[in-house]
């Protein structure tokens, strides 16, 4: 696929309803108190009670047809909702994952049975997934994971580490990648996706804090845990072809550009205040941006929806769109004044603090951007 | 990309392969004015692209046009379609006049132009400046209060004047009486304002940037891969890629967002937000694309004999040309800030 043949999107007019419906539902939860605003919501904010009324409102698993539960209102009627919950600054991390990559990794290379025994679950927000990649010993170099699964009478048998496995305390399933062939000269060879049910007696879930103490990422031991050959995703041995069209879909989506959003939109009330001509431009430039990222975001979900696996475009996306989430932090900071200060009374104080706290994440999570950057190279030909 | 713009864009594409190569760009530094390349433009039909077809224009819509632009952007093309097509071309279309063939430009009037009525016509006195291509337009289109003027080459001196990339911008000495049929008054409903005029030219002006920026990048891609130190070619190391697909990143998000505000130009009504972003992006890219490119391409990229300073040297230029970044930022500052916290996203995504 060219990287220059990126075309925008123009939203059709019935988005427009359904957006409208969104930000009302969402307007109401947060008046109510429901929920309340924050930075960085994909990772943090854990709210099962709120996932079950996104998908009482057939707002999960969009992608899903409807014998699975879903709505089957394809990639950008997904985008439209996505933004506007990420915008709002909602608590949508217990169904992320399961909505973003796991869902419709099973949608694509599931068995049926599979389907019917995960996406309906998801689609009701009910059942969340961890995704288990990394290892003490695997960040970037995804190919070299050391987790084994051996083949047994029914199935296989896993053991390994994984980490920064993302909500897997209370998931209800990781989909995880370990190595069931050995290493060839194709690295890429011989890797198999399984679902490893939670809780399991011979998983061993252990936290490992943010520098907040907020606890989202584990460690997770798989201690020669079985799993019955109706749980192999795909293919054995394809494992790497299904990780990586997983990636497209991580790396492209709104939430690359939009976890401080809220910050942003939180000063402007501040800012038209106590700002000047000077700060009218800083911002522009930061909004400009902005806006310019969310088209592109929006163009790879137009590919999405067209059946295409833009995997260098959702690099770009990912490589630019978290850089900039940073910068949007230091142009609040700069020109606010505000002090960030978690135990603030003061809410831009709080939020400038939970973005700032948080803000290593957004360049290393779903890829590093060094790695990103080399993807873009490898397509432009000089890798 | 409809298939009718696809295929004006190969087309154009395939003129300035044989007429804007790098030995035709060296060649017109006198002014930069490339003949043959607009004869042959004119022949293809675009040079008065979003021009109704009833008006004498070339019909297509908006998004066609910046297509066309980001293809002359790449060649470093010595012509001025986006002032003739899209600032000239267009004014006198909004008032319903027909336009005039050959090469146009546009400006718009300051304090320093005087008009005063007369018995033969509209007195029109004192000095425009910068008018890009001036020299090689055979019209003027000037908007003067909301009517426009059509000057024609005798009714103006003219002093010749540069951009960074020897493109004219030249200072008119106005000294006309024009008769009616050179003032075109406009019709009650009329879209023309100074600021829907500075708005178009900025969005030509970000697409030839887009075009600049692609061939910066593609030169930077070959120079890396030809130029060989320490026993292999540079684009081996891993600075150097990451300095390449930076540029790339910049260069995708300007086509992105040029186009996106192309079209919402065509299908919207309020496409300020969309326009002021898109020249703002674009001049954050010349900067990044310029800068590596030179890097990556050492001491040879900065020499007259070395193309790249043709890309290089209209990014520096363009990104200064209908508000630099800081302009339209403040542009988009002053919306956001009015907006307020609960605005801000309607803002961003054009609804309410």
């Amino acid at each position: 696929m060219d990287l220059w043949s990126l075309e925008p999107v123009a939203l059709a007019a019935e988005l427009d309803v359904l957006r409208a419906d969104v930000r009302a539902f969402l307007a109401e939860e947060l008046s109510a108190g429901r929920i309340a605003s924050h930075c960085d919501q994909w990772l943090g904010g854990w709210d099962h009670a709120f996932s079950r009324r996104l998908g009482e409102r057939g707002w999960i698993g969009m992608a899903f047809p409807a014998r699975y539960g879903g709505s089957a209102a394809g990639a950008l009627a997904r985008f439209v909702v996505t933004e506007e919950l990420l915008a709002a600054g909602a608590p949508v991390a217990a169904h992320w994952i399961a909505d973003r990559q796991s869902g419709p990794g099973l949608l694509k290379f599931g068995t049926d049975e599979q389907k019917r025994a995960f996406l309906p679950g998801i689609a009701r927000g009910e059942c969340f997934f961890a995704a288990g990649m990394s290892e003490p010993d695997t960040g970037s170099d995804l190919a070299s994971v050391r987790t084994r699964g051996s083949r047994v009478e029914g199935g296989w048998r896993l053991s390994g580490t994984k980490v920064w496995a993302s909500g897997a305390h209370r998931a209800h399933a990781m989909i995880t990648l370990a190595r069931t062939e050995p290493r060839t000269a194709d690295r890429h060879a011989g890797l198999t996706q399984f679902i490893v049910e939670l809780p399991d007696p011979a998983v061993r879930i252990r936290p490992i804090l943010l520098l907040t103490g907020e606890h989202h990422f584990n460690e997770v031991v798989l201690d020669d845990v079985f799993v019955p050959d109706a749980r192999v995703l795909g293919e054995p041995g394809s494992g790497w072809h299904q990780v990586t069209s997983e990636l497209a879909m991580e790396r492209s989506g709104p939430e690359r550009v939009l976890s401080t959003f809220p910050l942003l939109a939180l000063a402007m009330d501040h800012l038209a205040e106590h700002g000047d001509r000077a700060s009218a431009a800083r911002i522009g430039a930061v909004v400009g941006r902005m806006w310019a990222l969310r088209q592109l975001s929006l163009a790879v979900a137009g590919r999405l929806e067209a059946g295409a696996a833009p995997a260098v475009e959702a690099a770009v996306v990912k490589d630019l769109g978290t850089r900039f989430e940073s910068v949007v932090i230091d142009t609040v900071r700069l020109l606010s004044q505000v002090v960030p200060d978690p135990g603030s009374g003061e809410r831009l104080s709080r939020m400038l603090a939970e973005s700032i706290l948080h803000s290593p994440g957004f360049t290393l999570r779903g890829g590093t951007n060094e790695i990103l950057r080399g993807v873009v190279a490898k397509e432009l030909g000089v890798r | 990309m409809s298939e009718f713009t696809a295929a004006l864009v190969a087309t154009v594409r395939e003129a300035c392969v044989r007429r804007s190569g790098t030995d035709a760009v060296a060649a017109c530094a006198d002014g930069g004015w490339n003949a043959e390349l607009w004869a042959a433009l004119e022949q293809i039909g675009v040079t008065t692209l979003s021009v109704p077809e009833e008006l004498g224009g070339a019909g297509g819509d908006v998004a066609a046009t910046v297509a066309v632009l980001e293809v002359l952007g790449e060649y470093s093309a010595g012509v001025p379609l986006a002032e003739t097509a899209l600032l000239a071309g267009r004014l006198i279309a909004d008032c319903g006049g027909t336009v005039p063939s050959g090469p146009m430009t546009a400006a718009v009037t300051g304090p320093e132009l005087r008009t005063r009525r007369e018995d033969a016509g509209l007195s029109v006195q004192g000095t425009l400046a910068r008018v890009p291509w001036a020299r090689n337009a055979h019209h003027v289109a000037v908007l003067d209060n909301g009517r426009v003027l059509l000057l024609g080459r005798g009714d103006f001196l003219l002093r010749q004047g540069t951009n960074l990339a020897g493109e004219p911008r030249d200072d008119l000495e106005v000294d006309a009486v024009l008769p009616a049929s050179q003032v075109y008054e406009p019709p009650a409903d009329s879209p023309i304002s100074a600021r829907a005029l500075r708005s178009r030219a900025a969005l030509a002006r970000a697409a030839l940037m887009v075009g600049a920026g692609r061939q910066a990048l593609e030169l930077a891609v070959a120079y890396a891969g030809e130029r060989e130190q320490f026993g292999r070619p540079i684009a081996k190391f891993q600075a150097v890629q990451q300095h390449l697909a930076a540029m790339a990143g910049e260069v995708l998000l300007a086509k992105g967002a040029v186009e996106a505000a192309a079209l919402a130009v065509d299908t919207q009504g309020d496409a300020d937000v969309a326009v002021a972003a898109a020249k703002v992006v674009a001049g954050q890219m010349a900067g990044v694309v310029a800068s590596l490119a030179h890097q990556i391409h050492g001491a040879i990229g900065y020499t007259e004999e070395h193309s790249l300073r043709h890309s290089t040297t209209r990014l520096w230029a363009w990104r200064d040309e209908s508000g630099n970044e800081d302009e339209w930022s403040e542009v988009l500052g002053r919306r956001a800030l009015s907006a307020g916290t609960g605005g801000l996203w309607p803002l961003l995504t054009g609804t309410r």
